[in-house]
């Protein structure tokens, strides 16, 4: 049998259930691993013997039957969990332990999962990089020194290292997509309203989402069918027909109508990742579909509009951080200076320019010409897609218009971070949804990867279409350990 | 409905000014539970202890909308006559408090659940015709408590969440009269619906009130300023009358009124500057991303219509025409629910004119005098009936009627046993009243006499006389009857 560790989650289901291996075992693989990886900085809280205590007492009465059969997982932290703090990677909610378990995190609970810990992530995923969060940067197993990107960073770099099978992170603009990435892993963002937000802490609520993490598609499908739910918690939470996704998993794509829009091929695009772009219409015309060129007119203006809509969301979202009722609190003479000082203190730098931001655009004589007009944009960018949906099945694009940088590389240069998000950030806005799946190295052996995005609702559609490429692309991530030992 | 004028001026040397006032009343919704939380709304508990996670805003909590309260706005609007949306909007309102969870009140900006309708006041010299701008609903906000320390303030988040409706008006009203009917008005439709109990000791109806003054005659407005948050109908009417003058003498003194949020001081019986138009709050509205705009559909709007009882407008018609009432009446036995439930189950088994008359007069001002409201009466619908029979069918006077209604008021006891017990029942038997008249007629020779020669006045003197030989029981009309006979 291979190493616990380099196991993916399918195998490692598949062990337990045939009993060639136990629950215990995998877990004390994984933390164990975990505690070699401390340089990566890909945890905020250690989870560990409790997981332990779970995994005995799960091999004790094994349930064979639930999906992720005392599989231990580590999740980033901005799904509140039970009892086990989450902090949001910011200052502010450093000492906050909830009293109460999120949707999504249940989900993977009540299918036998075990939590591991809790992941480093950007301040409130706000970012594109992991440098934002208050507990550090987070090292890409990739190569030292290289942001493993954001915001779920902690989540794509333990991920990729191998300290989880699996892991969730949320997505706002790409904070799934991206890091996935950089990192050589598969990500999904799935559509608005099939994960709920109960419990994950507030970025930008209209274009927040859950979504898994993993080694390869399969781990993927299997994740997503675990942490979808119709939940009467969140009031835009969607009921729709769900999957067994994994089940439903088909390499066969014959005859599929695959979208390439032109917009995409973005100035400036470094000739890797149009190379990146051609193999992946290559090895999608291999699988049999058809790649058909189209036109999503209103792309340029995404970028802007994100940056409009999701500070505006954030500023009113964090105001709940006020140091009064829990979270941390600097003292002040009254009520005026302990916010001014709690939130001074307690925000980094990236969330205080957001929440500026966003109270800007919704500030009266303002708001008409930012938010409000970002709304309208907003619509045309869904109305680009529905129109291009009427021809294609589904869209190709490259994920990232770069591989990973370096940690400080982009620190002073927000908008030149911003730009990261360009090919992730229309699919939130259209709130469909959009995996992303490695497919090559540039030329430094950084991992590349190209996004796959569908209709609503259609995840088993792209989720096929990533099987299907996945295969043919055959990528093998390039991880030499460099940080143990 | 033609407009009436108001009689209600201020006066300055030859020149009168009227007073534009616009009420926004705010009203709390009757609902087990709170509008975005399951948490329980009842008032009275221990601090913080009706508070869920989503009242106190923690992380990762998401408002879920409370049906009921959407069904309770629409009733409301119902009632006012208004204009009910089809399609309306939650909106985030941003600012900072401690009493504040969430850094924002969810309420609705642009588009609210209730749009036009209108509110008819009966004012003594007629009809009046209140427009209604809108009705939203909103999250009240929890309960700074500052005087519990000298250097802490604590926070109560038991209201936190709880459902708000605001009514406001046009700026229709012109006097603290007219404002007064106009609140009474208000909390009698929505206690008819059962959507709001009115109790202002509570906090459950309190209101910004917007005073402006012009000239008389004059089209356009004056400046308004907004006292904020007034908890009585007095206190309303007392801001106003403060707040109307100090912008007259403001006037007067050519000095220019400042667009502002005032507070009224009750103890002083001031209105006092809170903040200004410039340091008014930017309070950053926009569509709340966590819930979905609210569509209701036109048959759900139908079927809440066959809730709605009979209002008091349509009541008031009612008793007009029914039970000829006259219009004053009619407004007296309309006014409160519980009022127009006492007079129909009074009237159910009795003289409509004499039940009109108790009600109002003896039953009312025993109410006053002791303050209860008509639902502890001490005397039954049941037993007033009882005893307005006893009155019509002549067993006893009204006036002993009037003696036996005290007596009731002991534990709201049976009158029939009352006269029973106290052999109070009248003497109607002509032979025995009879004997009476000529006993007091023999006792007064010389009367008599002097009644004869002309002297017509004494006629009471001798009925007078016969009631108190008989102890107030002799049948007053055949005392009549007799008198005149034997005289």
């Amino acid at each position: 049998m291979t190493e616990i560790t380099k196991q993916t989650l399918s195998d490692l289901v598949e062990n337990i259930k045939k009993k060639k291996v136990s629950s215990t075992e995998v877990t004390k693989a994984f933390i164990e691993r975990s505690k070699k990886s401390k340089k990566l900085n890909t945890y905020i809280t250690e989870n560990f013997n409790a997981a332990l205590d779970k995994a005995k007492k799960f091999d004790e009465k094994p349930n064979l039957d639930l999906k992720l059969p005392g599989i231990p997982i580590a999740v980033k932290d901005l799904f509140c969990t039970k009892n086990v703090r989450t902090t949001a990677g910011s200052k502010i909610l450093n000492n906050f332990i909830p009293t109460y378990e999120s949707t999504v995190t249940k989900n993977i609970w009540n299918e036998g999962g075990i939590l591991l810990g809790k992941l480093n992530c950007d301040e409130f995923a706000m970012g594109s990089s992991n440098e934002t969060s208050f507990f550090g940067n987070v090292q890409n197993p990739i190569s030292q020194n290289l942001v493993p990107g954001g915001s779920s960073g902690g989540s794509a770099s333990a991920l990729a290292a191998q300290l989880t099978p699996v892991t969730i992170g949320t997505d706002t603009g790409g904070s799934i997509r991206q890091p996935a990435s950089f990192t050589g892993t598969v990500g999904l963002k799935p559509t608005y309203g099939s994960c709920s937000r109960y419990g994950i802490v507030a970025f930008a609520s209209s274009l927040d989402q859950a979504g898994p993490m993993s080694q390869n598609v399969k781990d993927c499908a299997l994740l997503y069918e675990v942490i979808s739910s119709y939940d009467k918690k969140d009031s835009t939470s969607i009921d729709f027909k769900r999957n067994n996704y994994s089940q439903k998993l088909t390499k066969d794509i014959k005859g599929k109508k695959i979208g390439v829009p032109k917009e995409y091929r973005v100035d400036n695009m470094p000739k890797e990742i149009d190379e990146l772009w051609q193999k992946g219409i290559k090895c999608i015309k291999n699988c049999g579909a058809e790649i058909i060129e189209i036109s999503l007119p209103h792309t340029s203006y995404a970028l802007p509009t994100y940056y409009i809509v999701a500070p505006a969301e954030a500023s009113s979202n964090l105001a709940r951080y006020d140091g009064v009722k829990y979270g941390f609190r600097a003292e002040g003479k009254n009520l005026i200076e302990m916010y001014e000082k709690t939130r001074s203190e307690g925000f980094g730098e990236e969330v205080q320019r957001r929440i500026m931001i966003g109270t800007y655009v919704l500030s009266s004589g303002y708001y008409d010409a930012y938010y409000l007009k970002a709304q309208k944009v907003r619509k045309l960018i869904k109305n680009d897609f529905d129109e291009a949906y009427k021809k294609v099945d589904a869209i190709l694009t490259p994920s990232t218009p770069s591989s990973a940088f370096k940690i400080g590389e982009k620190n002073n240069d927000p908008v030149s971070m911003y730009l990261n998000d360009i090919f992730t950030v229309p699919v939130n806005l259209a709130g469909l949804p959009g995996i992303s799946i490695p497919a090559g190295h540039d030329s430094q052996g950084y991992p590349l990867g190209l996004q796959i995005i569908g209709k609503s609702f259609d995840e088993q559609n792209i989720i096929n279409i990533a099987y299907s490429m996945e295969e043919k692309i055959e990528f093998k991530n390039n991880i030499k350990d460099w940080w143990i030992g | 409905m033609s407009k009436i004028n108001s009689e209600y001026f201020i006066k300055r040397a030859n020149k009168l000014y009227e007073v534009v006032i616009g009420l926004e009343v705010h009203a709390q919704v009757i609902s087990e539970s709170k509008l975005f939380s399951t948490s329980s709304t009842k008032f009275g508990a221990e601090p913080n202890t009706q508070v869920s996670l989503v009242d106190a805003a923690f992380p990762g909590m998401l408002p879920v909308i409370n049906e009921f309260c959407i069904k309770q706005a629409i009733k409301t609007g119902i009632g006012l006559k208004a204009q009910i949306n089809k399609f309306s909007v939650f909106d985030r309102k941003n600012y900072f408090y401690a009493d504040l969870p969430q850094g924002y009140q969810i309420s609705q900006f642009k588009d609210p659940i209730v749009g036009e309708g209108k509110v008819i006041l009966d004012m003594p010299n007629g009809q009046k015709e209140i427009g209604i701008e809108r009705l939203h609903l909103e999250q009240d906000a929890g309960k700074s408590i500052h005087d519990l320390d000298p250097r802490n303030t604590f926070v109560d988040l038991n209201r936190s969440g709880v459902a708000l409706m605001e009514i406001v008006s046009k700026p229709d009203l012109r006097s603290p009269d007219e404002v007064n009917v106009y609140i009474k008005k208000l909390r009698s439709i929505m206690r008819y619906l059962g959507t709001c109990d009115g109790n202002m000791q509570e906090g459950s109806l309190r209101a910004d009130v917007n005073v402006s003054v012009r000239l008389k005659g004059t089209q356009e407005y004056g400046t308004r300023c907004e006292i904020k948050n007034v908890n009585s109908i007095k206190f309303m009417q007392m801001a106003i009358e403060f707040e109307a003058n100090r912008q007259v003498n403001l006037i007067e003194e050519g000095k220019n009124i400042d667009q502002e949020t005032r507070l009224f001081d009750t103890k002083k019986n001031e209105t006092r500057s809170m903040r200004s138009k410039e340091d008014a709050h930017d309070y950053r509205y926009f569509p709340d991303p966590d819930l979905l705009p609210l569509e209701v559909s036109d048959e759900y709007i139908s079927k809440i219509k066959t809730e709605i009882p009979e209002l008091p407008d349509e009541k008031k018609k009612r008793f007009i025409d029914k039970f000829k009432l006259t219009p004053y009446e009619a407004t007296i036995m309309v006014s409160d629910i519980e009022t127009s439930k006492f007079f129909e189950e009074t009237i159910k088994s009795s003289d409509i004119k004499l039940a009109t008359n108790w009600i109002i007069g003896e039953l009312f001002s025993v109410l006053n005098e002791k303050n209860l409201d008509i639902t502890q009466s001490p005397v039954s619908a049941k037993n007033l009936s009882k005893l307005i029979n006893l009155i019509k069918d002549g067993t006893i006077s009204g006036k002993i009627g009037k003696t036996i209604f005290e007596l009731m008021m002991d534990g709201d006891k049976d009158p029939q046993k009352i006269v029973e017990e106290k052999s109070l029942k009248q003497e109607s038997d002509p032979k025995a009243l009879e004997k009476i008249v000529q006993q007091v007629i023999d006792k007064n020779k010389d009367k008599a006499k002097e009644y004869k020669a002309g002297k017509e006045k004494l006629f009471g003197f001798f009925v007078g006389q016969v009631m108190k030989e008989s102890r107030g029981k002799a049948n007053p009309q055949l005392v009549n009857q007799i008198l005149k006979k034997k005289l």
